[in-house]
């Protein structure tokens, strides 16, 4: 990766954990853990990969992207914000009446979104409607995902990584973002995963696992995912929940919950830190 | 005239008017019972088995319909419309999309499969869903030309399709019958009661009109084939022209066609009205004919339903 593409991307995740905590503090709720562990994934999808244009969001040619864990829709429309898809001031309205941007994604109000997702397990489906269309009409679009891994307690989300396999999808890229946790704990407390990435591989999936937070390994296994035929592609991306943020690292308590005054006013300080020390970097 | 069941009919118009690129139909392991088979053979590669995951084939239907596809989604109603309720609702509905859910197996004609595969409560189910339009036809043209309408009509369908060959009420099934979404078809004529229903209770119940008028009652029948929007001016001048109503569904009485034209006639001409269907019971295994006997769904329950009802006018 070019050490300037790196330095972007890094400022668009800086840029993006600001709007996160931004729309979660203006709305006094909403998911900040989970849109901070994504987040350099969402940076390196709309920062860089996706073929996207905000002029013409419906573009049958465009990449696709479908956010199965919809509750962070905090992450998703800091993304779609800072690509140009709407003006980044409207993160404020965020979960507010009259707001498009609803609680969790919304395909009819909000330019940009692929698909309305909310209720977990549905997402990664409708994921894979898309790239079978994908390939019905051949067409070279690639439709890339991202699901929690408390999201895998999920029985519909085997079903469709089996119909994936099945259908030989390898216009299809999914990230689990494997911070660890969900609502009530540890996943491995509230309901235990087994090993994941053997669990991935046996349903038939290129597996590929990396470091959530580093843009070197996901741009690397991306790449790998488009050059790996005849299956789909499973990043699976260790992370940190809350990512950013000191109080919120690795912390179930913040899987959705709105920060105070105080709160708030620290995590700006920390996130405006890192911002202005790679602003001096540019 | 032959008999042809419902689900029959929509898998052969699947073939005659599916002859587009857009059309794709999905399946989840009974292509052969809801005859999305023929479909298969026609036109194998828009032809998708989704093996025996209901709630993977709605979501992977609503994504693939925002490739500006036209979706059928096909599996027996208690399947489609309660084991995959929640994606229909939510992956469907309401972000709007493009997507027809056909179900087949409604009611208890399943037969001998039993209460499990018996559908009784689908119309209340999708009858609740926002954006979510739901059609059952009572025969072959009928069915022909309801799933002719719904591929050229955006947005969410449920389509409730049965497994008993039945009558014609229309004609055959290759027949150019008059069919619009949401009006009601007046199968008889007449101004003592009126009868409404929808699916193959039509049938009954024009038995039943037929008896009515040996006994002098003239009953004026509606095919309903639209349960939701529901045709509001049709109930409202049933109302004012016969002054007592019973419905006749092939489904709990609970939630279903009785309780949405309870619903109209409620809040505009209110009548004496009476439903006939499933009495808030599962039904269970036995022939078709047999469990309609049973569960008090023939022409001889619908005449008594109309004397008892004319009675309290
Ligand atoms: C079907 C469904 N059940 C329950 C919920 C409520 N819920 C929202 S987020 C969440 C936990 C998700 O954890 P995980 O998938 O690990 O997401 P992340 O840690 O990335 O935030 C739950 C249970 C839901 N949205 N959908
Ligand atoms: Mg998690």
């Amino acid at each position: 990766m070019e050490k300037s593409t790196h330095l972007q991307l890094k400022l668009f995740a800086a840029r993006m954990r600001k709007l996160i905590i931004e729309g979660v503090y203006s709305a006094q709720s909403g998911h900040p853990g989970g849109s901070l562990s994504s987040t350099e994934i969402f940076a390196y999808l709309y920062g860089s990969k996706m073929r996207v244009d905000p002029a013409t969001p419906e573009n049958p040619d465009r990449d696709r992207f479908v956010l199965s864990k919809g509750h962070c829709a905090p992450g998703l429309y800091a993304a779609l914000s800072q690509r140009g898809f709407f003006d980044p001031c409207n993160i404020k309205d965020f979960r507010k009446c009259g707001s498009m941007l609803q609680g969790h994604p919304c395909r009819a109000c909000i330019p940009g979104v692929d698909m309305s997702t909310g209720s977990l397990g549905q997402g990664i489906s409708t994921a894979v409607g898309m790239a079978m269309m994908g390939k019905l009409d051949k067409k070279d679009y690639r439709v890339y995902s991202i699901l929690g891994d408390g999201e895998l307690q999920e029985g519909q989300v085997w079903e469709a990584l089996m119909s994936a396999a099945h259908y030989k999808l390898d216009n299809l890229s999914a990230f689990i973002d494997f911070n660890g946790l969900q609502i009530d704990g540890k996943t491995d407390d509230v309901m235990s995963l087994g090993s994941i990435e053997a669990k991935v591989s046996a349903f038939g999936w290129h597996m590929i696992p990396v470091d959530g937070h580093d843009f070197e390994a996901i741009e690397a296994a991306v790449t790998e995912a488009e050059n790996t035929k005849g299956k789909p592609t499973m990043v699976v991306a260790k992370t940190h929940k809350g990512k950013g943020v000191s109080f919120m690292e690795d912390q179930a308590g913040w899987h959705g919950k709105a920060p105070n005054q105080q709160e708030y006013e620290q995590a700006m300080a920390e996130l405006d830190a890192t911002l202005a020390e790679l602003e001096v970097q540019a | 005239m032959s008999k042809m069941a419902t689900r029959e009919a929509y898998g052969k118009a699947l073939v005659e008017f599916g002859n587009r690129d857009d059309v794709v139909v999905l399946d989840a392991d009974l292509s052969k019972s809801t005859m999305t088979t023929f479909f298969q053979k026609a036109y194998p590669e828009r032809h998708f088995n989704m093996g025996i995951a209901e709630g993977n084939m709605m979501s992977v239907a609503a994504g693939m319909s925002t490739c500006d596809k036209t979706v059928f989604a096909s599996t027996f109603a208690i399947f489609a419309a309660e084991r995959a309720l929640e994606q229909v609702r939510n992956s469907i509905c309401y972000p709007n999309l493009n997507v027809k859910v056909c179900a087949t197996h409604s009611g208890i004609t399943v037969g001998e499969d039993g209460a499990s595969h018996q559908c009784i409560e689908d119309l209340a189910t999708m009858r609740a869903l926002p954006n979510m339009r739901v059609i059952q036809p009572c025969d072959a043209a009928s069915t022909r030309a309801v799933i002719r309408a719904v591929m050229d009509t955006e947005g969410p369908f449920y389509v409730r399709l049965g497994r008993l060959a039945v009558e014609g009420v229309y004609g055959e099934y290759a027949d150019d019958i008059k069919f619009e979404i949401g009006k009601a078809n007046t199968i008889r004529e007449g101004n003592d009661i009126t009868i409404i229903a929808s699916g193959l209770m039509v049938q009954q119940s024009i038995a039943a009109v037929d008896m009515l008028k040996a006994k002098g009652i003239n009953a004026r029948l509606l095919d309903m084939h639209t349960i939701k929007p529901i045709d509001v001016a049709a109930i409202e001048k049933a109302s004012m022209d016969t002054g007592a109503i019973v419905t006749v569904e092939e489904h709990n009485i609970f939630g279903g066609l009785g309780s949405a034209v309870a619903e109209v006639l409620s809040e505009t001409r209110p009548c004496i009205m009476k439903r006939v269907g499933m009495m808030d019971v599962f039904g269970k295994s036995g022939k078709p004919e047999a469990l309609l006997q049973i569960f008090n769904l023939t022409p001889e329950s619908i005449v008594a339903a109309v004397e008892e009802t004319i009675a309290k006018k």
